[in-house]
């Protein structure tokens, strides 16, 4: 596992590039190299200033380079909305990386990824890139406007969207995109529960590998509290550890 | 140099801060962010006599300056604990104290008679408090019986360190502390959470999978202060307190209130080097007020 760290980072951008969601960019506060971090991993975010809002908010990690990291944040509550709304310049004191994030595989693959579920598949898809792999992309989102990041992902491989009212890509779900008419080797999968299972359902009936990333709640982020435990098949474990990815064939989804 | 050393029987501890039981795993956790060798003391997981599953997600509910937790005593049971965890752990320069949970009175009993053998397990604390577990826990520390019976068995069981970790969900706390004392108790340890409960109106579904859980952080701070005054006015035995402790001042507000030590927990959630943190500002806070010993300040109010 990862080394892990505590640190001041300052926000070097805050940009609110949807009515739900900001794109943080941050560097270390002490000009110090980033801490190695794998594709998958996430961060624990402590909100300053809200003295109401106790825990930190695991964030996952959506872009590294050598001196900043890239955070996708979904306005989900007071304390994502108090990151949200954080002026450049100021200051912030993460926890990570932490977690186990996701197996890289060669070849060709299928990153398919709905909602504040695409943060982690831009990072994935460079690293699997620069790895030689080959990188294919499939997008969920409800309208063309909340197709997010399209041009950063549409710069590492080929994109499918599916939206659902059609004003993008395939209309319907990403399940009935064209892009299943394929075989792909291995599914990364990160998005809203109801998709996830319903991309695991589609990969097991094709016997593909496919690993998920799950986004239970959390308190530590460190395996101390035993909060964020998912049901696998070793018994309970905690996701922010063990996970947050998983191979599906660890998970105990078939209902 | 401020003397920081404190004794809670006949356990030593560098100086009075330890970690709270189910907040710290097994200390190995945070290895890679502070030196676990600085704490007073360290206290792992809750373990039972065979491994528990604990309750089901969801667990956790975040509430105003506070959280409610539902965990269960998810542990692999103190065998799994004495062959895989210890040997890990045994060596840091910190007193290991081991936290002893049961559905029944044999199960505890049967956990300190086999860690006794193991020479760094320093103490045990006796959780008769846990309000997540359908049997046992919380049943025996809620009335002066239960805590008289509990302590009994497990004085013969352990010849080492024995703290009683108290539930504050009782109408007289300071009675079941004398109840523990009165057979044997070293020390009792207080608060455990608080009894409370998290409602999500938009979804009119309860937060917790266990609908009620434990309510720990700053939220409780005020009453476990209360009790830990109340516990020391009645009892001679050293008390340690936790509860919402999240800086040195807090610490120094349990001691002052009657704790010989104290215990953080939540807060290691929120920043994992809050110990190393709070031990420097009791240091400080000592120099400042020209405090040569800590035991000193102990119950000055």
């Amino acid at each position: 596992m990862t080394k892990k760290y505590l640190k001041d980072y300052k926000i070097v951008a805050n940009e609110a590039i949807h009515r739900a969601y900001s794109l943080m960019v941050l560097a270390t506060a002490d000009g110090s190299e980033m801490p190695p971090m794998e594709p998958g991993q996430f961060v624990e975010v402590a909100v300053p200033d809200a003295p109401h809002t106790l825990l930190r908010r695991p964030i996952s990690v959506h872009d590294v380079t050598a001196h900043s990291i890239s955070l996708l944040i979904r306005r989900a509550g007071e304390g994502t909305d108090r990151l949200c709304d954080m002026p450049v310049g100021s200051s912030l004191n993460i926890l990570g990386p932490l977690g186990h994030g996701f197996d890289l595989r060669p070849g060709r693959s299928l990153l398919a990824g709905g909602g504040v579920g695409v943060a982690p598949l831009l990072y994935l898809g460079k690293r699997l890139k620069e790895s030689g792999a080959e990188p294919t992309f499939l997008l969920g989102a409800r309208s063309k406007d909340d197709v997010l990041r399209l041009p950063e992902f549409e710069a590492i491989g080929k994109v499918y969207v599916s939206t659902e009212d059609g004003t993008l890509g395939h209309k319907g779900l990403i399940t009935a995109n064209p892009a299943w008419q394929q075989q792909w080797p291995v599914i990364y999968c990160c998005g809203p529960m109801p998709m996830m299972k319903a991309v695991a359902r589609l990969a097991a009936k094709a016997g593909t590998e496919c690993q998920v990333s799950l986004e239970n709640m959390m308190a530590c982020g460190l395996g101390a509290c035993l909060c964020c435990v998912e049901p696998t098949i070793k018994g309970n474990v905690c996701v922010c550890t063990e996970g947050p990815v998983f191979n599906i064939n660890q998970l105990l989804w078939q209902e | 140099m401020v003397k920081l050393e404190v004794k809670i029987g006949q356990l030593r501890l560098k100086n009075p801060v330890m970690t709270a039981s189910g907040t710290f795993g097994y200390g190995v956790e945070f290895e890679d962010l502070i030196d676990l060798n600085r704490l007073g003391g360290y206290i792992v997981k809750g373990t039972t006599l065979n491994a528990r599953e604990g309750n089901p997600y969801p667990r956790m509910a975040e509430t105003p300056s506070g959280m409610l937790n539902a965990v269960g005593l998810q542990n692999k049971g103190v065998n799994y604990f004495i062959e895989h965890i210890y040997p890990t752990i045994k060596d840091i320069d910190s007193k290991m104290v081991v936290n002893v949970s049961g559905a029944k009175l044999s199960d505890y009993v049967e956990v300190c008679e086999r860690l006794a053998p193991l020479d760094k397990v320093a103490a045990v604390e006796i959780n008769i408090s846990c309000p997540n577990v359908k049997q046992g826990g919380m049943a025996f520390g809620t009335t002066c019986q239960g805590a008289a019976e509990v302590t009994r068995a497990c004085r013969e069981a352990f010849p080492r360190t024995m703290i009683i970790k108290l539930s504050p969900n009782v109408t007289d706390i300071a009675s079941i502390a004398l109840a523990a004392e009165a057979e044997g108790a070293d020390s009792v340890s207080l608060i455990n959470t608080l009894l409370g409960m998290a409602i999500d109106a938009e979804r009119q579904r309860p937060c917790l999978s266990t609908i009620t859980g434990g309510l720990s952080g700053p939220a409780v701070k005020p009453v476990a202060l209360r009790m830990v005054w109340q516990v020391a006015h009645a009892v001679k035995i050293p008390v340690i307190g936790l509860g919402g402790i999240t800086t040195a001042t807090d610490a120094i507000e349990f001691m002052l209130a009657g704790a010989r030590a104290v215990q953080i927990g939540t807060a290691n959630f929120i920043d994992p080097t809050v110990t190393m943190k709070v031990i420097d500002g009791i240091d400080d806070y000592c120099q400042r007020h020209g405090v040569s010993d800590i035991n000193e300040i102990v119950g000055l109010i």
